[in-house]
């Protein structure tokens, strides 16, 4: 019996993952699997459990269906119904001929806030797309379990969680279990080639950095009478911190990764600015519209960054870095010298999805018995960085990275219930108090 | 729907006899965008017969390009420029378009901004959307003004193109003059440009070359020319994809702005959206398509343009 097969080969993996032993460069002594008989019966199946069931999720999920090796999806959890069944319908469509591929019965179809736990043991990998306030305690379970994760961008809403996600990320390790993190620009060709040539050198030291977020508006989800408190912010989730982190954190993590990237650094301390210019609705919750932050590196270097959600304004999604013999301009993938000639220019043409290819390369290790990836560390640690730019513009203070890290501040509800009350309540006038610089402090 | 009823339908919407909307007479004037202070020039193009596809002596020919044929086309008004960005948009902001009408649904707001910082207020020309996107604009126009707009059909973009010319170019064969009437890879920075900035045709049209290439109603077939119909032809779509798109685009080297030259749209142009179901509205990777508006001088009934909207819109949601 299949299942029984794989039961089987799930046995045999964790054996081996605890006796597997690490050469040099990082991978393991021997593969799990024969690849004599590899993709020649049910026993090479890789199971996974998709935990968020958003448009994302079920991208992510069609992506890991999409690889060479045998994946099947087997489990599913989300916290509502409807997006539960949204997504299993879209997922099977968009698998586009492997509908063989797609295998939950619904018995591995679980609702609510725990069914997390019940879906990722019937896996092998796990693809945690939830709103990321839920990354820390998902992805903990995941590792706890014994699986191999790709999660999405950021792994946290807040320091707390950054806390639980690194010490997470040295289990992952100890246990050999790959880690990807869906910040994808590092796995896209036209970054890494350039990133290689910065390497070597291309524009020599770098001096400074710019990133950019700065788009139009996004989803806003309505509330509806039914809607408890808890439920209506889980729907409308971008807008309130425990969930989303705001938009620097949620989105523009993106940006600021590829500054920590390049660099080879994390900043020390964030100072800078925001607020909410037009965003001002109760459907918009708590977060802000735009921040500009100063990171400064340990060596003085300075990452201005920049990201905000104004219609009709002018768009960028950009990072543009200045060494002293020239600059990258990441979005237009050239390098170019201080009299503006290109020095290098990367084909579009040779452009991958890299939301494929983190995929293809996350299945092809695993199938091969190989430890790869640990991206949770440096996704805690970008999250951070990000994290730290909104503290700062909420309270005009500077934030040193380190500080934050300890200060273990926690922006979770103290339960997880549709019946209970979510961190933060709206007032009388179905306004959500915000922050307000000068005034909010987080150190004493 | 049988296949009689499609017979019958087809013949109606691209030259019928029923009009919705009579606009006695036959000159430019300008649409306002209903509710908004955003309005768009209208054109009268001629009914007429040309050549449609290029000769096997034009040079950088593709092989989709022929046979040339004689066809016949009915009379329209067409946009003197592509659709804007502030068009669009107001159909497309909530926060803009307050009274949309019952039952039609707008674009969701794209996860990037795919106007990719080119520029947007002022001009310049709406892009990205899928053809899907494009017709739902015609029904939220017709259902906002009661005047049944769409894309036009692959031969009338191409004899509203060439304006009475045969050349490759409109003006003619020279490519260093093409400068002078589009936006292509030889002088647009790789980046569109406001609409109407340059010279127009014969007719009256801007940016018909380069600039963004435009979405057409017909469905892309390799070998389309060998089979067209000499009267109004149309390749009616029976899938939700390709599509033929016309006019090449600001990227585009000066072979591919010639006025015969197709364009199949591609699913790659949106692999890379991270989300299922992949967006309706938006292609992630093609800011270089947008879209211009034709009006057919004999306006179909309104049963005739609810099986319209049936037929080409609803029922290939997602169109590319």
């Amino acid at each position: 019996m299949q299942n029984e097969k794989n039961e089987k080969f799930h046995e045999g993996r964790r054996d081996f993952m605890k006796q597997g032993t690490l050469l040099a460069g990082g991978m393991l002594a021997a593969p799990i699997l024969s690849h004599a008989n590899y993709f020649s019966g049910a026993a090479d199946v890789i199971k996974v459990a998709l935990i968020g069931c958003g448009g994302r999720g079920s991208g992510a999920a069609v992506q890991a269906l999409r690889t060479k090796q045998n994946v099947q999806l087997v489990a599913m959890a989300d916290a509502f119904r409807d997006r539960l069944d949204d997504a299993y319908k879209n997922i099977k469509e968009g698998v586009e001929g492997n509908e063989s591929r797609v295998n939950v019965p619904e018995s591995n179809k679980f609702v609510g806030f725990d069914g997390y736990k019940q879906a990722i043991a019937l896996a092998d990998v796990v693809i945690l797309t939830t709103p990321p306030g839920f990354r820390p305690i998902h992805f903990e379970e995941a590792i706890k379990q014994g699986k191999h994760v790709f999660m999405e961008k950021p792994v946290a809403t807040d320091p707390a969680g950054i806390a639980r996600v690194l010490a997470t990320a040295e289990q992952a390790k100890a246990k050999k279990l790959n880690v990807v993190v869906g910040l994808q620009r590092r796995y896209q060709n036209s970054y890494r080639e350039l990133f290689k040539r910065v390497q070597d050198g291309a524009i020599g030291d770098i001096l400074s950095m710019q990133v950019y977020w700065n788009q139009g508006a996004l989803w806003v989800k309505p509330r509806k009478p039914e809607y408890t408190e808890m439920e209506y912010q889980m729907r409308n989730w971008y807008y309130f911190n425990w969930l989303c982190g705001d938009h620097i954190v949620e989105q523009h993590i993106h940006n600021i990764d590829v500054g920590n990237w390049f660099k080879g650094a994390l900043p020390v301390s964030a100072v800078g600015m925001g607020g909410r210019s037009w965003r001002n609705g109760k459907e918009y919750g708590e977060i802000f519209d735009h921040h500009y932050v100063e990171y400064r590196y340990a060596d003085g270097v300075v990452m201005n960054s920049q990201c905000r959600h104004w219609k009709d304004s002018t768009s960028r999604v950009d990072e543009e870095l200045v060494g002293t013999k020239g600059r990258v301009m990441c979005d237009r993938a050239v390098i170019l010298d201080h009299k503006g000639n290109t020095i290098y220019k990367f084909d579009k043409k040779n452009e991958n999805n890299p939301y494929q290819t983190e995929h293809d390369e996350l299945f092809e290790a695993i199938a091969k018995g190989e430890y790869k990836f640990e991206d949770a560390k440096r996704g805690a640690e970008t999250t951070l960085s990000a994290i730290i730019g909104r503290m700062a513009t909420y309270s005009g203070q500077t934030i040193p990275w380190e500080k934050a890290l300890e200060s273990n501040i926690n922006l979770q509800p103290a339960k997880y219930a549709f019946d209970a009350p979510p961190p933060i309540i709206p007032g009388a006038d179905g306004l959500y108090s915000y922050a307000k610089p000068g005034t909010l402090k987080y150190f004493s | 729907m049988t296949k009689k009823t499609v017979a019958f339908l087809l013949p109606a919407l691209l030259t019928g006899a029923a009009f919705a909307q009579t606009k006695t007479e036959f000159t430019a004037y300008d649409q306002k965008v209903p509710g908004s202070e955003i309005s768009f020039k209208m054109v009268p193009i001629k009914a007429g017969e040309f050549m449609i596809g290029s000769p096997a002596s034009e040079k950088n020919r593709s092989a989709d390009e022929g046979p040339r044929k004689k066809v016949a086309v009915e009379a329209f008004w067409m946009g003197a420029t592509e659709v804007t960005f502030e068009a669009y948009d107001f159909y497309a902001d909530p926060d803009k378009e307050t009274n949309l009408p019952d039952g039609m649904t707008r674009p969701s707001p794209p996860y990037i901004d795919l106007t990719l910082g080119m520029g947007k207020a002022g001009g310049f020309p709406a892009n990205s959307m899928s053809q899907y996107g494009a017709l739902m604009y015609c029904k939220w126009l017709y259902k906002k003004t009661g005047v049944f707009y769409r894309l036009p059909t692959e031969a009338e973009w191409e004899y509203a193109c060439r304006a009475g010319s045969t050349t490759a170019y409109p003006y003619g064969e020279d490519t260093s003059k093409l400068s002078q009437y589009a936006w292509f890879a030889g002088n647009s920075e790789s980046k569109y440009h406001k609409v109407g900035e340059l010279k127009p045709n014969a007719w009256g049209l801007y940016d018909m070359l380069g600039n963004v290439a435009e979405w057409t109603l017909d469905q892309y077939d390799a070998d389309y020319l060998a089979k067209m119909d000499a009267k109004s032809p149309w390749n009616k779509p029976t899938a939700k994809n390709p599509r033929t798109i016309k006019g090449g685009h600001y990227a585009d080297p000066a072979g591919r702005l010639r006025s015969a030259a197709r364009l199949k749209s591609d699913m790659d142009w949106n692999r890379r959206d991270p989300q299922i179901p992949r967006s309706y509205w938006w292609n992630a990777d093609s800011p270089f398509i947008g879209f211009r508006l034709v009006r057919p001088v004999k306006q179909p009934s309104a049963e005739e343009v609810e099986k319209f909207f049936e037929e080409i819109v609803d029922q290939y949601k997602g169109s590319r």
